[in-house]
């Protein structure tokens, strides 16, 4: 079977929580297509669906409804197990806070991917090495996650992301435990590292200083997609919202 | 990623000493009393040990133990040498007797009254002097913690509570008014009674008891060549309607009688089972807990392709290394209190059971405890790393 065009496509999905009164419609039909080699960023008020969305496009939740195709597998359709597998292999995560393991190194950290799935551990480590020099962290390899700050540790964890060379990086406001500079400078480093033709990167987002790292924009509201711009039609829309909010007041 | 998860223990300090620590303390609580328990019992059968000549042990059939002596008539002696396939068969007396020392003081002791002709049932190892001594008229022999302890004389004699010496070989006791002269000082097994051992003939020992018209204690009993021990005790039980126990049985039955006629089993197994619940509660608890700071660790590590397998099989290990480690130093801190204690002040005896029972007891708490903690990491929903 051939590579389809578009690595993420969604067609109508629904995602429900719970049931009854606390019934939550999470996602409502969401439409969307990402290209191989895009970086698409996922924007929108709280509870509007985009971790959930996240979620089960990393394989993490199931769709209840809807058709789902990323990276040629629907996740949802595997089974427990073969989801655990399909991630381990084909998915890269950069969590908003970190989540290093403070007992052991960063080389350590970076390796945890690869260990998990039984790498061997001279190689595991050699190749986490090589992702540390390549964020920048080269003589750091032997410290803890704790002597390092905020912006360094957000390398160790895209290094660590991307250490066993995912198809899909996943980014849950990577920049949000930082400051402007620093996520500036993560963004970019997050990009220059996964420009690839076989790879795409989700990005969950509320900085819009960041939008200009995306190639596109998808806007989430009330668990639909309602639109996808590029970063300056979204920095406008913006722009435009906040004018007709001051008017307002 | 073994390292990893036992660096991840080992790693937050806090919790692992506190794991260790409960495990050790539970396993020192339950090895160390178990160990006392196990010495305690092992000195109501000491005099038997002591007596390794003898097959079988011949007494009234209403005796219960080794120390609740029951006088048999003489003529048993030679109902028992009676009985075909006994190779020898020679009497012992027991009991306990008030003895006036040098200084005036009296004390309790335990006399031992063995055959005079061959002497058996004297201690083997003689610190000073030698079992020949009791051929000599109003000789006896005392054991070395007796001499060094209750049987030990002042320094100056004007002043009877002041520091002591221990008594010595030439010394002279009273025994229900008659002489006694130490002739030798033997090395011998402590005994559950704690009080001083006297050793010397069977015929001494009835002349310093009182007048009894029964002063055969036991009878020991040697089979002669050929003969099955087993048989030979069924024998001898059979003709002379008397109670013979092997040396096994004569030991098992005394610490039965210990064991289900006084509250010192209780008392023990008390003191392990709280050994026990601490552990449970100390180290269970902080294991379980520690499980759950890593959890956000173990959700990324799911979300990052981890099966559940996987990371129970790291949980599983690092309670593993924490069982082992708390075992191994309660265990040694248990050993090291044990040796350093000297024995006649604490009965303690570490037999192969009790690391066993010990370690069953660590495993079921770091079992029980991971299990716990495993629950969790079952239940962990991988999407949860994106929650913040």
């Amino acid at each position: 079977m051939s590579e389809p065009a578009n690595s993420i496509v969604c067609n109508e999905v629904f995602k429900t929580f719970g049931v009854g009164d606390s019934m939550v419609r999470a996602l409502r039909g969401v439409n969307l297509e990402v290209r191989f080699g895009e970086m698409m960023a996922l924007v929108g008020p709280s509870g509007c669906g985009k971790t959930t969305l996240i979620s089960i496009l990393a394989g993490l939740l199931q769709r209840d409804e809807g058709e789902l195709a990323v990276l040629g597998t629907d996740p949802s359709a595997l089974s427990n197990h073969e989801r655990t597998v399909w991630r381990g292999a084909n998915v890269g995560f950069i969590f908003q806070q970190f989540n290093l393991i403070p007992q052991v190194s960063i080389l350590e950290n970076v390796a945890v991917p690869l260990l998990l799935r039984h790498h061997p551990k001279r190689d595991a480590l050699d190749r986490a090495a090589k992702l540390l020099e390549e964020v920048g962290l080269k003589g750091r390899e032997l410290t803890r996650p704790n002597k390092l700050s905020g912006g360094q540790q957000q390398r160790v964890a895209i290094a660590r992301a991307l250490v066993t060379g995912p198809r899909l990086l996943v980014c849950d406001e990577p920049t949000s435990a930082l400051d402007g500079a620093t996520g500036q400078k993560i963004m970019g480093l997050i990009r220059e590292l996964t420009a690839a033709a076989e790879r795409v990167v989700i990005v969950v987002t509320h900085d819009e200083r960041i939008y200009h790292f995306a190639d596109r924009i998808a806007h989430l509201d009330d668990g639909r997609v309602t639109h996808v711009s590029t970063p300056a039609e979204a920095l406008a829309e913006s722009a435009q919202r906040m004018g007709d909010a001051a008017k307002r007041h | 990623m073994r390292t990893i998860a036992i660096k991840m223990l080992f790693g937050d300090t806090a919790k692992f000493y506190g794991i260790l620590l409960g495990l050790s303390f539970a396993t020192l609580l339950i090895a160390q009393q178990a160990s006392i328990f196990v010495g305690l019992m092992s000195r109501t059968y000491a005099l038997i040990e002591e007596t390794p000549q003898a097959d079988l042990w011949v007494t009234d059939p209403t005796m219960q133990f080794v120390d609740d002596t029951k006088p048999m008539q003489v003529t048993a002696l030679q109902r028992v040498r009676s009985v075909d396939g006994v190779g020898w068969a020679v009497p012992l007396f027991k009991g306990l007797l008030v003895a006036k020392l040098p200084s005036g003081a009296r004390q309790i002791c335990d006399v031992v009254g063995v055959d005079d002709a061959s002497l058996i049932g004297v201690p083997a190892r003689m610190i000073k002097g030698d079992v020949s001594v009791l051929r000599k008229p109003d000789t006896i022999i005392i054991e070395t913690r007796g001499a060094r302890s209750r049987l030990a004389q002042p320094i100056n004699p004007a002043n009877p509570t002041g520091p002591k010496r221990p008594i010595e070989i030439g010394e002279e006791l009273e025994l229900n008014e008659r002489r006694a002269v130490i002739g030798g000082i033997a090395e011998t097994k402590p005994t559950f009674q704690n009080v001083p051992t006297i050793y010397t003939t069977y015929s001494r020992a009835i002349g310093f008891a009182p007048a009894n018209r029964r002063t055969l204690s036991m009878i020991l009993v040697k089979a002669a060549p050929g003969v099955s021990v087993t048989e030979l005790r069924d024998r001898i039980a059979r003709e002379t309607e008397l109670a013979v126990y092997t040396p096994d049985d004569f030991a098992w039955t005394t610490i039965t009688y210990w064991m289900t006629q006084t509250g010192i089993p209780i008392n023990f197994g008390i003191a392990i089972a709280l050994g026990f619940l601490v552990g449970v509660a100390i180290a269970g608890q902080m294991f379980y807990n520690f499980t759950l700071d890593n959890l956000k660790y173990f959700g990324a590590m799911k979300a990052m392709g981890a099966t559940t397998g996987r990371l129970l099989g790291l949980v599983a290990l690092q309670g593993a290394v924490a069982g082992v480690l708390g075992l191994g130093l309660g265990l040694g801190v248990t050993s090291i209190v044990g040796l350093a204690i000297p024995g006649d002040k604490l009965a303690f005896k570490m037999t192969w059971h009790i690391p066993v029972i010990a370690a069953a007891a660590v495993i079921f708490i770091v079992v029980a405890s991971s299990l716990f903690s495993m629950r969790r990491v079952v239940q962990l929903d991988p999407s949860e790393v994106f929650q913040g």
